[in-house]
């Protein structure tokens, strides 16, 4: 998507408003105070699934908001789900060889 | 240096002689510029290339004779551990990327430099210094490492040898090959000059920039993969000793998921070499310009997913087994869709036999008998027969040197008026592209014969019955290396005594072509709006082409 | 002729891309997040092979001292997110002011991670010691992991705090400055993914129970 040459002037840039910040990093202290909690439960095989799942739910607030990636061109998002998806198959296959026979 | 027959008005002097900010040695060393820094990645690559073709050379003498010829095992073992690691990681990784992708590229997409020039320079330097590391391990006490370039755990925390100096110096070569994977993607994204859309870049600039992806995303785990090995050393952290629980299989997996894709960095910028010469030696627009181009990065996908076929005897469960037997058939596909096309640019094209069109011709031939022969080492049956034996020592060599590195030949053939402003003789070119080629077949097919009846891979010792067929693959390493040694005389005095060479001697329709030989400084007096696809030859077609 | 050009435009002034600058720092973040990456596909595969015994190695860990160090990582994010608002509205003591502070959270996880180790340490949990090599072999790798994987880390957050350090000095001298801060964004990019690294640790380390 990305013009070869910007032959127009930089546009004014986004600005994350520190209410906001403040907001997401509440989120995130909500989030880590719940997957803390949850640790304390007996819930078995279940403990590593809401944990990643938590986690990437912090992630997520992290590079959308504090990396801006929210407010980038969209083509940073394509490669970030790219770099995600190639360890998700570096991880995936070799668990083809670990949890099958 | 005014030269009559210059496309362009020879105003500014050639980039050799404009004004730098350094001088002498320090105006190389220190540049920025990337046609300075392509011009020392070749001159650091040539004398690495030619330290391990001579240990090449050195195996295939101890090879003649069964048992001690001139060396004892531990030598040898050293010899193949060297060998590979140099032209690995200093010489087959870097090569065209380094050379001809700092050259060409911003000049293939009408840029001034790459994005970031500092960060290009450390690479160099990244590389030089890995590369010094690598030779100096072997005078430290201890003795070079003799674990394979494949450091495979348990040996490679167990062997006494100077393991450490080369998972260190493979880490920095890591780093010097991120960076510039990393440059070339910014570079493609944002410095291609107005007009030129991603489907009007010259198939080589595709081939880089699928290349640049997998140096990005794949090297890193080699980084982390050699850093446990050498933690494992020094620590005994236990993560890869079975001792203590660890699983060397998981090893080779990691190993592996990034050395396989590291092949992919080897052929892919070769394969786009190829598609860039064939057009100009057949006067013919490039037939298939967008299966190519995706076909490049369909390579790297679905390349970066086959990793586990290298490991087919280790004990892996059914499943992998089966899912990367499967998907290594795949990747095939995407290659020979490359192969195809080439074929049909040339069908009916008005062929002209330069010496780029020669190695070209080689390569397409060699890197097809390559991939067939990885088809059939992907194949499970078979490769349970002939894993760890001579077949795959010649598949390899088939596609990463029959492949890659005439591509590379080809390349230098192909962009050497370019380069240094000045044209090679046709006769002693011709004559090394023939002894090169004799050469390598003659020292490499004999590898799958004697692979498939059993000849294990280094191995120092072997069983008299296997003795004919070394002797021949020796006398075909020397007619190799007489080839080599004419190529690299005979450009190597071009370099001085060339005839100058005018801007566009080959009659090519991309960007490099219509500035001087050598190229000014900056490139272009002022960045071109391109409005057409590259390879327009439709001058020559009976039949227009269509505006792209 | 007959190349691709039909025309030329005269050259433009140099001028700066920040795009370009974060494309390729995004790039490079990505390398450190598949380097950290490989050690998560090690982490995952011995944990599937040992189970139990990881849950029992966990349990040497504290888990108060952890979910600080969280803390403390998360807040020193926020710090440098808002350091990047500061500069825009072109509040230079307040961007400087926050990026020290980011700094000196780092400062604090690593205290807390010194102690952390010197602890374990004590116990004789470290690698090759007799305490270590007695235990069973999915208890010992656990360790390996545990001081690898947050060793890395801790490794980078130094890294982190040499660069955000260059930060404040950029800010002090203009150069980084309202109308300019990619440099700054480059930064805290770096930083974030320091973050987000710690985001997975500690749970995978901490949170076992």
């Amino acid at each position: 998507m990305s013009k070869p040459h910007d032959s127009h002037t930089e546009e004014k840039s986004h600005t994350v408003s520190y209410g906001n910040l403040v907001l997401i990093w509440l989120g995130l202290l909500a989030l880590t105070g719940i997957t803390v909690a949850l640790s304390g439960f007996s819930i078995g095989r279940w403990v590593i699934i809401t944990a990643l799942t938590i986690a990437s739910v912090k992630s997520l607030l992290v590079m959308n908001v504090f990396m801006h990636l929210r407010f980038e061109d969209r083509m940073f998002r394509v490669f970030v789900s790219v770099a995600l998806l190639t360890l998700a198959i570096f991880l995936t296959l070799t668990f083809f060889d670990y949890a099958f026979y | 240096m005014v030269k009559a027959e210059s496309l362009v008005a020879p105003v500014e002097p050639d980039f050799y002689h404009a004004p730098t900010k350094h001088r002498g040695i320090l105006a190389w060393i220190l540049s920025t510029d990337h046609k300075r820094i392509g011009i020392l990645y070749l001159i650091t690559m040539l004398f690495f290339f030619f330290t391990a073709v001579a240990l090449g050379v050195l195996m295939r003498l101890e090879m003649l004779t069964p048992g001690k010829t001139i060396v004892e095992p531990q030598t040898y073992n050293t010899f193949f551990t060297l060998h590979g690691i140099i032209m690995i990681f200093l010489f087959i990784i870097p090569g065209i990327p380094a050379v001809f992708g700092n050259f060409m590229l911003p000049l293939l997409i009408g840029a001034k430099d790459v994005f970031f020039p500092r960060l290009n320079l450390l690479s160099w330097w990244l590389f030089l210094t890995g590369g010094l590391l690598a030779l100096v391990s072997v005078f430290l006490p201890g003795g070079p490492a003799d674990t394979g370039w494949t450091f495979y755990v348990p040996y490679s925390i167990r062997t006494s040898t100077n393991v450490m100096p080369a998972l260190f110096a493979a880490f920095i070569l890591g780093f010097s090959s991120i960076l510039t994977g990393l440059n070339f993607v910014t570079t493609i994204h944002r410095m291609r000059a107005p007009g030129m859309t991603w489907f009007r870049m010259p198939l080589f600039v595709w081939s880089l920039y699928a290349t640049a992806w997998v140096q990005v995303l794949a090297t890193p785990i080699i980084g982390i993969t050699l850093l446990l090995v050498a933690l494992e050393r020094f620590f005994g952290i236990g993560i890869f000793d079975p001792a203590m629980g660890g699983d060397p299989v998981l090893y080779q997996h990691l190993f592996w998921i990034y050395s396989h894709p590291a092949v992919y960095i080897m052929i892919l910028p070769g394969l786009g070499v190829v598609s860039e010469i064939l057009p100009v030696f057949a006067r013919r627009t490039i037939f298939g310009y967008k299966f190519i181009a995706f076909s490049s990065v369909a390579i790297a996908l679905v390349g970066s997913l086959v990793w586990a076929h290298h490991m087919f005897t280790v004990g892996m469960s059914n499943t992998a087994m089966f899912i990367f037997s499967f998907l290594t058939f795949l990747v095939s596909i995407p290659s020979a869709i490359k192969v195809f096309n080439w074929i049909a640019t040339l069908y009916k094209g008005s062929i002209a036999l330069e010496v780029p069109l020669l190695f070209v011709l080689s390569m397409i031939v060699q890197f097809s008998i390559g991939g067939f022969t990885g088809l059939m080492l992907g194949a499970l049956a078979i490769n349970i027969h002939v894993t760890d034996t001579y077949f795959v020592v010649g598949h390899f060599h088939y596609v990463m040197f029959g492949g890659t590195g005439f591509a590379l030949f080809g390349a230098i053939h192909y962009w050497f008026p370019k380069i240094f402003g000045r044209m090679f003789a046709k006769k002693p070119a011709v004559i090394s592209w023939i002894l090169v080629t004799i050469g390598f077949n003659a020292l490499y097919f004999p590898f799958f014969v004697m692979g498939y009846m059993g000849m294990p891979r280094r191995y120092y010792d072997y069983l008299p019955q296997f003795q004919p067929y070394h002797i021949f693959a020796t006398v075909g390493s020397w007619i190799l290396v007489a080839g080599l040694l004419i190529m690299a005389i005979n450009l190597i005095v071009a370099v001085r005594r060339g005839a100058p060479a005018t801007a566009n001697p080959w009659g090519g329709k991309t960007l490099e072509w219509t500035v001087s030989s050598p190229p000014p400084a900056e490139n272009f007096h002022e960045i071109p709006v391109v409005t057409k696809g590259p390879y327009d030859y439709s001058e020559y077609e009976e039949t227009p082409l269509e505006a792209t | 002729m007959n190349a691709q050009v039909q025309a030329a435009v005269p050259v433009h002034e140099h001028h700066r891309d920040d795009v370009g600058t974060k494309i390729g720092m995004w790039l490079f973040l990505f390398t450190e997040l598949i380097l950290f990456g490989g050690l998560f596909i090690v982490y995952a595969v011995y944990r599937f092979k040992h189970p139990a015994e990881f849950q029992l190695a966990a349990k040497e860990l504290d888990t108060f001292v952890g979910t600080a160090n969280t803390i403390i990582l998360l807040t020193s994010s926020l710090t440098v997110a808002m350091s990047i608002t500061s500069i825009q509205e072109g509040r230079k003591r307040l961007s400087m002011l926050l990026v020290a502070l980011t700094i000196l959270l780092a400062l604090a996880f690593l205290v807390n991670k010194y102690f952390e180790w010197s602890h374990k340490f004590s116990l004789g949990l470290y690698p090759q010691s007799p305490e270590l090599l007695n235990k069973p072999q999915g208890e010992i790798l656990y360790f390996g992991l545990y001081y690898v994987m947050t060793g890395l880390h801790a490794l980078h957050v130094i890294i982190g705090m040499i660069v955000l350090a260059f930060m404040v000095v950029f800010i002090a001298r203009g150069t980084i400055n309202q109308r300019s801060f990619v440099k700054l964004e480059a930064g805290g990019l770096y930083w974030h993914l320091v973050d987000i690294i710690w985001i997975f640790l500690f749970p995978l380390f901490y949170l076992l129970h």
